[in-house]
């Protein structure tokens, strides 16, 4: 079975790298390029792993994992916050939010793949 | 998707970030304290960041970094903008912009403004100087694992060792999506693994809670890794588990369990493999509850859908488009031939066909046409250096900046555009102490608007300035030969005077103006892309540039005309009127110079006949019709033709891409009946004519 993953974040080029590394990798891939959007196709995508962006328009990544770890649509998927500060702060805020776990951009194929295949299990 | 489209489709999202950034600036130059704003100007910067770390672009990584962080502070409210730090951003976004250019298009860029630049940001980071020391190459992945193994710091591999791991999730685990099977999956990578599960506090099925966490597992593994590697497996889930790592005998005891675990010598052999037999229960207990994936899907509230289309693909299409025209001209025509007795019917037919072919035309010119907004927003930056070079002030305003323009008209008219808005404030606005003087506010003002109006677009550039000097025009022109010692020209022809090739005002060359592009190189500029460009001056109150543009540059309407046998089309944009002059409102001057009397001026006639170089077809003073135009720098001239045929709308071909330049001819066009028609020039039709005795303006 292919792993499907959904990436939310507001630049296109980091969507379109993603697409490529993913696709590459035989994921099956989704993007929404923002946290509103994201949240809303998530029901649709029915992903097994959600990687998002921390800052973006209209809601950010901590808002995502917010929507998406409470309320009626509640889920454990593992998050994957990806983000280009490595602060401890940002990392604990984003466990303390939900975030099953983080990657800093720029991000290597090889590893973000083998990230994802930790946190979902799957080996294509 | 290749990684050399990923990187063009990045340096097109930097443009547009590069706008936001623009945008976010000047509004927070309006509203300093609205964090809407500071939060859009903060994530244009990022995104510019995260994108250029991927291409390894590290000049613009470094300087967007360092901008940002800036920028995070204002939005943190550590930091308040005032007028030097507001500088200061838009010389940055004025870098980040330059950094882009330079990086896309792979030129060197100096780094001495960057790099004072940075300076100046720096001086503002105090305490978080240095604490978020960014590095761009170090770390690609913050996250340990088997990839990662050699880089685990200093302690040595010392042969395999035995390690014992109490790992304990609570609650938070699971609801992070952890899952406690794929970390002692990623644990057996290292080495064979041995787990257990203390079900010990497991309650009856009643009473359990699947969302709880009940289960802890006591782990032996035996491996060469480190420690430290063996920690990094569990980062993400720190803090979200008991975990405890020792090496050998001397794990702590969760439960009975561990203290039942077998001896690490005995390990090698029983070792089990990813723990398959617990997989029941870690699954049990790590997958509570799946998300109702029931939810049905909402419209989409986000902003509207667009379609990212290859502009070839788009003007094939503008290509065929124009070839349905002239294919709908061919029928029309075929069929008035055919002179069949009923074709009402028909004819109302085509007619339906004309409509729907231009409204197929508009629609496809609408999808390459886009709002004037981004190259007026690259005028601020313009205006900014300008008037920092010359020690003026000036601000810019902006009129009707969603009116939309062809693309290439745009892209084209980006030169033009700064040069004027250069001039305008090199030339244009007084010091603030002679504004000052004057009355006026000492912050010039550079009014940049554009506007549809009667199938035209029409930009204009105004500034409250002084106003032309046009005694000292008039000098400078006379001193440099371009006009008779004796001339007397209107306040009109002297403005004009602007546009002639090798003409400049500035008594001193300015280190702004004297980058030898005259206003003539404008006016070529705007005339090439089928416009018009015009200059009104009052004194003390300012200048107004004028450019008229048609819509599109692929078709346009136009009066289909008899010139000595021959079929052309003439711009209808151009006409101002038509005449069919009596014999006696006909003057001859001299030998050969023509008036028409138009309600009682005199207007010279210029043959377009003769100034192609065709055939006369008869002698003597000619009637015909005349076609009265105006132009900048000629006046009102009346063009002689021989007949009008048709008022129609033209596709636009090039002759100078598929033949060659023909003075007094713009372009060509196909007719109907499949003939190639020229497209007349009315402009330089008159200055080729030598026959017009109102030469005060000579050609270089």
């Amino acid at each position: 079975m292919t792993t499907k993953v959904l990436a939310i974040d507001d630049s296109r080029t980091i969507r379109n790298l993603l697409r490529v590394s993913l696709e590459g990798a035989g994921f099956e891939f989704h993007s929404a390029c923002d946290g509103v959007e994201g949240v809303e196709v998530f029901p649709d995508v029915d992903p097994d792993v959600v990687i998002t962006d921390i800052n973006m328009p209209k809601m950010d990544g901590f808002g995502v994992i917010d929507s998406l770890r409470s309320g009626p649509n509640r889920t454990n998927v593992p998050i994957l916050v990806l983000t280009t500060e490595s602060s401890d702060d940002l990392k604990a805020r984003a466990r303390g939010a939900g975030a099953t776990g983080w990657i800093v951009k720029p991000f290597d194929d090889a590893s973000l793949v083998s990230v994802l295949r930790r946190l979902t299990g799957h080996v294509s | 998707m290749s990684m050399n489209s990923i990187r063009d489709t990045f340096f097109e999202e930097c443009e547009e970030l590069l706008e936001a950034l623009v945008e976010g600036l000047s509004q927070m130059e309006e509203a300093p304290e609205d964090i809407e704003v500071v939060n859009a100007v903060f994530r244009a910067v990022h995104s510019i960041k995260g994108g250029a770390g991927a291409f390894g672009l590290d000049r613009l990584v470094n300087f967007a970094h360092t901008f940002e962080t800036v920028m995070d502070m204002v939005r943190g409210n550590e930091l308040s903008v005032d007028e030097k730090l507001m500088a200061i951003f838009h010389r940055s976004g004025d870098q980040l912009s330059d950094l882009v250019a330079s990086s896309r298009d792979e030129t060197d860029l100096d780094e001495t403004s960057e790099k004072a630049l940075i300076k100046e940001l720096e001086g503002y980071l105090g305490d978080n100087a240095g604490a978020d020391d960014f590095s761009f190459d170090a770390v690609t992945l913050d996250f340990g694992g088997p990839v990662e193994i050699e880089d685990a710091p200093a302690e040595e591999s010392i042969g395999e060792r035995v390690f014992k791991i109490a790992f304990k999730p609570k609650k938070e685990l699971y609801e992070n999506g952890h899952e406690p099977l794929l970390l002692f999956d990623a644990l057996a990578e290292f080495g064979p693994l041995k787990v257990e599960a203390d079900t010990s506090r497991l309650p009856d099925f009643d009473l359990f809670d699947p969302n709880d966490a009940i289960l802890a597992w006591s782990l032996t593994l035996q491996t060469a890794e480190t420690e430290t590697t063996l920690h990094e497996v569990f980062e993400f889930v720190e803090g979200l588990c008991a975990l405890d790592i020792q090496v050998d005998g001397s794990a702590p005891v969760f439960s009975a369990a561990v203290a039942a675990a077998p001896e690490p010598e005995a390990a090698p052999e029983p070792a089990v493999e990813a723990a398959q037999d617990n997989e029941p229960v870690a699954a049990a207990v790590a997958k509570p509850a799946p998300a109702a994936a029931a939810t049905p899907a909402k419209e989409s509230r986000g902003p509207k859908p667009t379609l990212r289309v290859d502009l070839d693909r788009v003007d094939r299409l503008i290509n065929t488009v124009g070839e349905l025209i002239i294919n709908q001209a061919m029928i029309s025509q075929r069929i008035e031939e055919l002179d069949l007795p009923t074709v009402a019917h028909l004819t109302n037919e085509l007619e339906a066909y004309k409509l729907l072919a231009r409204d197929i035309q508009e629609g496809v010119m609408a999808i390459r046409a886009q709002p004037v907004k981004p190259l007026f927003q690259r005028m601020s930056r313009i205006v900014r250096e300008a008037s920092d070079a010359t020690n003026k002030k000036a601000k810019l305003v902006t009129v009707g900046d969603s009116t939309e323009v062809d693309k290439t008209v745009i892209e084209r008219l980006a030169d033009p555009l700064t040069h004027m808005v250069r001039n305008a404030i090199d030339h244009g606005l007084e010091s603030p102490e002679k504004r000052d003087e004057a009355g006026k506010d000492p912050v010039g003002t550079i009014r940049l608007s554009a506007a549809h109006r009667s199938g035209s677009v029409f930009i204009e550039i105004a500034d409250d300035g002084a106003g032309l000097n046009r005694e000292v025009i008039l000098r400078k022109a006379i001193e440099k030969n371009l006009v008779p010692k004796d001339a007397e020209l209107s306040d009109p022809e002297i403005d004009n005077l602007l546009f002639l090739p090798g003409f400049s005002t500035a008594g001193q060359v300015s280190n702004l103006s004297g980058r030898g592009v005259g206003m003539d190189v404008v006016k070529n500029a705007v005339q090439a892309l089928g416009g018009r460009i015009s200059i009104s001056s009052t004194p003390g109150k300012g200048t107004t540039f004028t450019i008229i543009l048609p819509l599109t540059l692929a078709v346009m309407d136009g009066f289909v005309i008899s010139v000595a046998d021959q079929t052309m089309v003439i711009p209808i944009s151009s006409i101002l009127e038509t005449i069919r002059p009596n014999l006696r409102d006909i003057h001859v001057v001299g030998t050969d110079s023509e008036l028409v009397s138009v309600r009682g001026s005199y207007v010279p006639i210029v043959d377009v006949a003769d100034s192609l170089g065709l055939a006369e077809t008869q002698e003597g003073p000619k009637t015909g019709i005349l076609l009265l135009v105006s132009t900048e720098t000629q006046g009102l001239t009346a063009l002689r033709v021989s007949s009008i045929h048709d008022q129609r709308q033209v596709v636009i071909k090039s002759l100078e891409s598929n033949y060659t330049a023909i003075p007094g001819v713009s372009a060509a066009t196909i007719l109907g009946d499949g003939k190639i028609a020229l497209i007349l020039d009315p402009e330089e039709l008159i200055k080729l004519d030598h026959s017009t005795g109102f030469d005060l303006i000579p050609q270089p």
